[in-house]
């Protein structure tokens, strides 16, 4: 392919960028924003991070310093694997308070503050640019590659002026896409798509050349190590301390770049897009990477010595004939370059206008006049396009300047750790409260200056801005302010002692500083909401009723989110106020809704300035609003107190009712059970009384004086046997029971219960099985015959068959034996089968019966006393009593069998 | 006291493996970390110790690990909005 096709080509590829971009717009403009916001495309626009520098560089990275290169890569992927440490934060942090920008988070935590707003972006735009300049000289070294390959040979003004068409074209792009509207999200979905259609291509493209490399030349994956192994290149240097910082320099820059932090934060459209970059980017990563030490070592070997090996990714391919896979790999370089300059101006642009220029512009409006009269959304379009033609030109500024030579190269790293400096203000910010916006430009500006002194003044070279004897001397001749040995600490790799002293003085400055200082009330507030993020997403209130009109309000949200928009949000806030189709109330409400709409666009620092010239002198002074909110805290607590304290009262009520219930129910058993047994002793005592009322009066028959005598002989005992049952209960309720415990028969037991029953008459008969009754018991023996024997006399009494019978049968059931006495009468009515075990609960009638209502109950508690149970089974004819044995009883029994 | 809306005690069985899911996401980065620093050890010695494309495959083989793990988890852990226990701050 020739040069000129070449540019065609390329020319061509930017036009369908164009177009994609533009039918994405489109696309979303018209509420079609699915696919633009899938997981996927997420993922594809964090590969901003592999720049032209990584496509092309990796592999004279590998070549020069082996595995070294990989560091670069894996910082990020311990990141996005680590998601859910930082990342998910930030992305909450960006939702909840509409962060345009790294500066904007950092000035919004800090209360809103100008002045960090201004150092981030300072500190953003000293470290970016040289790295736009390394993106337009690898795009410019790549068309020299093809331009030698037809012999022709460029000098400078050849490269100076590609890089200059390279730069306006970029500029002419980014300004269309990126800075056509103000968005209240601040997303760009045009260029999303553009760079997501980009990482494919040189991930396309890396992948392309490394298969070539491994299966074509090499001739597969088994003799691609066996190659790697004879290279010459040295694959590891024993260099621990590179090796750590840059995987935390990565890490680190991977979340400080404006340009990264643009497309993890500020373009994330939703959080859960994270579950899948958390692998999926750390996997493009691995892809991007896996060929680079073959494509290093196959171009060592292949190439002539001293051929650049930052050029291998298109020279290899050239060199074995190969155009069109060369070409595939151009697009991926240019790829690398434009997406990345895209994005990094970008995210400068908007942080130039919203932390530089709109502040100074308004700080020259005065009066809030001036804010409606100038048109602001014009102001901060121009700034943003000024902005991002300006930073274009600082990189091909300093392209120029460095002369694009390897020196260049070199700067990479450095510069990642330029805008690192902004981590420790970032992390502390959102994990610590107590970190203060003192503490945080303190910090901010420590690391500001090592860093220029210890890597950037120096990266120009000997004696371009430092001398040699400032750099052996150090700075007024200390010695421990040389450049490269700090405090005396020399021998270090420079990067290294750049990193560590700058990121460790930064986080001391940082950390003390906050200790030292009290922050002002809004910072205080926002850093609730920051460090709290999880536990309410929405931000305090900050403005109390204005004297402003809502048309005032309405007139300057227009000015900078345009008209449909600020309307839709003026609509929206009448209808949630009830009063569709009229102006809505300014209420403090609105005011906070409304500055934070407007901080999507402006950011929280300028919005906020708007919002105290719009509403001037009636905004409450934050110290109110900390008082304000310290007395709602104090309510809410004394309220909580208060319901907590009622709760008690009610439960307690709730405790005295119960207790009254049971007592009323109480008392009304102890009258019944009182009359019952005045009623049970009463009706023996007047016989007892009549009848020797007859025999004092005398003057009778002698067998009528023996009979009388037995009557009352008779109610005597029936008397004494009542009495004997009730003290018996009594004992057996209140627990004072002693239990003598026994070994014994069963078979002899029921023996002894049946003759005790008094069966003389012979009325009842009994069946029995005596095989099964073959069982060993320890229990109080005496007490459960007393059950026994009730229950046989109990059938003996109720049982109203013409030939009462009994059968008691044995059940052994698992481990729990049970006795049934089953008679062959009418059984017990349903709706008496409750009451039976209660006292003085005769069904049958009582004459016949001669009881007192107490053997059954009386049998209730003995069983419950010896750990067993008896229960009336309902069958459809006789009565049914199951006497379940004390478990422990059958325990024993089975020891003893 | 303890007011209302806080993170109760003991968690229905869901919830709680969502936290150990969650815990186990957490610790991905430090098991990198830890492998990634074992070459920290190695020495290039003489011709027969050098690094070879021994290093570079366990290099690239703890990425897959991780890549591997963090997919098997993250397509596990649930958003917030999906659990069911409110204020389910971490922890």
């Amino acid at each position: 392919m020739t040069f000129n096709a070449l540019i065609v080509f390329a020319l061509g590829y930017v036009l369908a960028l164009f177009v994609i971009a533009f039918i994405a717009e489109r696309r979303a403009a018209k509420g079609h924003s699915n696919w633009l916001t899938s997981p996927w495309i997420y993922t594809l626009s964090l590969s901003i991070y592999c720049t032209a520098w990584t496509f092309y560089g990796a592999v004279g990275y590998a070549a020069r310093s082996g595995l070294e290169f990989v560091t670069i890569y894996l910082g990020p992927s311990l990141v996005m694997v680590g998601w859910w440490w930082v990342l998910r934060r930030l992305v909450r942090i960006g939702r909840a308070q509409r962060i345009t920008s790294i500066a904007d988070l950092v000035s919004s935590r800090f209360g809103k503050s100008t002045q960090l707003g201004m150092i981030v972006t300072v500190i953003s735009v000293i470290a970016a640019t040289p790295y736009i300049a390394l993106q337009l000289q690898s795009v410019t070294l790549s068309f020299a590659v093809f331009a030698q390959s037809e012999g022709v040979s460029w000098d400078q003004p050849d490269f100076t002026v590609t890089a200059m068409w390279v730069a306006i074209g970029l500029a002419v792009f980014t300004i269309i896409f990126g800075t056509r509207n103000l968005d209240a999200n601040e997303r760009h979905h045009g260029v999303v798509i553009a760079i997501a259609v980009e990482a494919v291509v040189k991930l396309l493209a890396l992948v392309a050349v490394g298969v070539f490399v491994v299966w074509g030349i090499a001739g597969g994956p088994g003799e691609m190590l066996t190659r790697i192994d004879q290279s010459e290149m040295v694959l590891w240097n024993d260099n621990s301390g590179r090796w750590i910082s840059l995987i935390f320099l990565s890490a680190a820059a991977f979340l400080c770049l404006p340009r990264m932090f643009q497309v993890l934060v500020v373009e994330n459209a939703d959080e859960r897009h994270l579950h899948i970059a958390s692998w999926a980017f750390p996997l493009y990563l691995f892809l991007i990477s896996l060929f680079v030490v073959p494509i290093a070592v196959i171009g060592l070997d292949l190439l002539p010595a001293g051929s650049n090996p930052d050029l291998f990714v298109l020279t290899v391919p050239l060199s074995e004939g190969r155009g069109g896979l060369a070409v595939l790999s151009f697009l991926g370089g240019f790829s690398s370059a434009t997406s990345m300059v895209i994005v990094a101006t970008i995210a400068l642009a908007t942080m130039v206008s919203n932390h530089i220029v709109v502040p100074v512009w308004l700080s020259f409006q005065a009066n809030q006049r001036a804010v409606m009269s100038g048109d602001v959304r014009n102001v901060i379009l121009m700034s943003r396009r000024l902005s991002v033609a300006g930073i274009l030109a600082l990189g091909l500024l300093y392209y120029r300047m460095s002369g694009g030579g390897t020196a260049l190269a070199a700067i990479g790293l450095i510069s990642f750790t330029g805008a690192v400096q902004i981590l420790p203000a970032m992390i502390g910010g959102i994990f610590w409260r107590g970190a203060t916006g003192v503490g945080a430009a303190a910090g901010l500006l420590t690391g500001l200056v090592i860093w220029m002194w210890t890597l950037f003044l120096p990266s120009f070279g000997t004696d371009a801005f430092i001398s040699q004897t400032l750099m052996d001397d150090g700075l007024f001749g200390w010695s421990w302010l040389r450049p490269q040995a700090l405090f005396w600490v020399a021998g270090l790799d420079p990067l290294v002692h750049g990193i560590l002293w700058s990121m460790l003085l930064n986080s001391a400055m940082f950390i003390i500083c906050s200790l030292v200082t009290f922050p002002a009330p809004l910072e205080r507030l926002q850093g609730a909401q920051f460090v709290n993020v999880f536990d309410h997403s929405s931000a305090g209130p900050a403005w109390t009723g204005a004297a402003t009109g809502a048309e005032d309000l309405l007139i300057m949200s227009q000015r900078i989110l345009g008209g449909d928009e600020a309307q839709a949000i003026f609509e929206q806030e009448a209808v949630r106020q009830g009063k569709a189709g009229l102006m809505p109330d300014v209420t403090p409400e609105f005011v906070e809704r409304l500055e934070r709409d407007l901080a999507g666009s402006v950011g929280a620092a300028t919005a906020h300035a708007m919002m105290e010239q719009m509403i001037g002198g009636s905004s409450v002074s934050v110290e109110d609003l900390i008082a304000v909110a310290d007395e709602a805290a104090q309510i809410l607590e004394y309220s909580n107190r208060l319901e907590a304290k009622s709760q008690e009262q009610e439960r307690t009520a709730r405790a005295l009712r119960a207790a009254n219930d049971k007592l009323t129910a109480l008392s009304i058993q102890k009258d019944a059970f009182l009359s019952q047994i005045s009623h049970e002793l009463r009706t023996p005592m007047t016989s007892i009384r009549s009848f020797s009322d007859i025999l004092r009066d005398g003057a009778m028959a002698e067998n009528d004086q023996g009979r009388y005598a037995g009557i009352i002989h008779d109610e005597a005992v029936r008397l004494t046997r009542l009495l004997d049952d009730l003290l018996d209960l009594s004992v057996l309720e209140n627990g004072q029971v002693e239990l003598h415990r026994q070994t014994g028969r069963l078979s002899d037991l029921l023996d002894r219960a049946v003759r005790a029953a008094g069966l003389r008459d012979g009325v009842l008969t009994i069946s029995r099985d005596r095989a099964t009754e073959d069982l060993s018991l320890t229990t109080d023996l005496d007490r459960l015959a007393q059950v026994f024997i009730n229950l046989i006399s109990n059938a003996r009494k109720y049982c109203d068959a013409k030939e009462p019978h009994l059968q008691i049968s044995v059940i052994r059931d698992g481990d729990s034996d049970a006795i049934d006495f089953i008679d062959n009468g009418s059984g017990i009515a349903v709706e008496n089968q409750d009451l039976i075990f209660e006292k003085f609960s005769r069904v049958a009638d009582g004459l016949k019966a001669g009881g007192a209502g107490l053997g059954l109950a009386i049998c209730r508690e003995i069983m419950h006393r010896l750990g067993g149970e008896i229960s009336y089974i309902p069958r459809k004819e006789g009565a049914t009593f199951r006497v379940h044995l004390p478990k422990v009883t059958t325990a024993v029994a089975l020891e003893e069998t | 006291m303890t007011g209302p809306g806080k993170t109760p005690v003991f968690l229905q069985r869901a919830s709680y493996r969502q936290r150990r899911l969650r815990d186990g996401a957490k610790l991905v980065p430090f098991l990198g970390i830890i492998l990634w620093l074992i070459p920290l050890a190695w020495r290039n010695g003489g011709d027969s110790e050098k690094v070879g494309s021994a290093g570079v495959l366990y290099v690239f083989g703890v990425w897959v690990l991780l890549i591997v793990l963090a997919a098997a988890l993250s397509s596990r852990l649930q958003s917030d909005a999906a659990l069911s226990d409110p204020g389910s701050s971490e922890e």
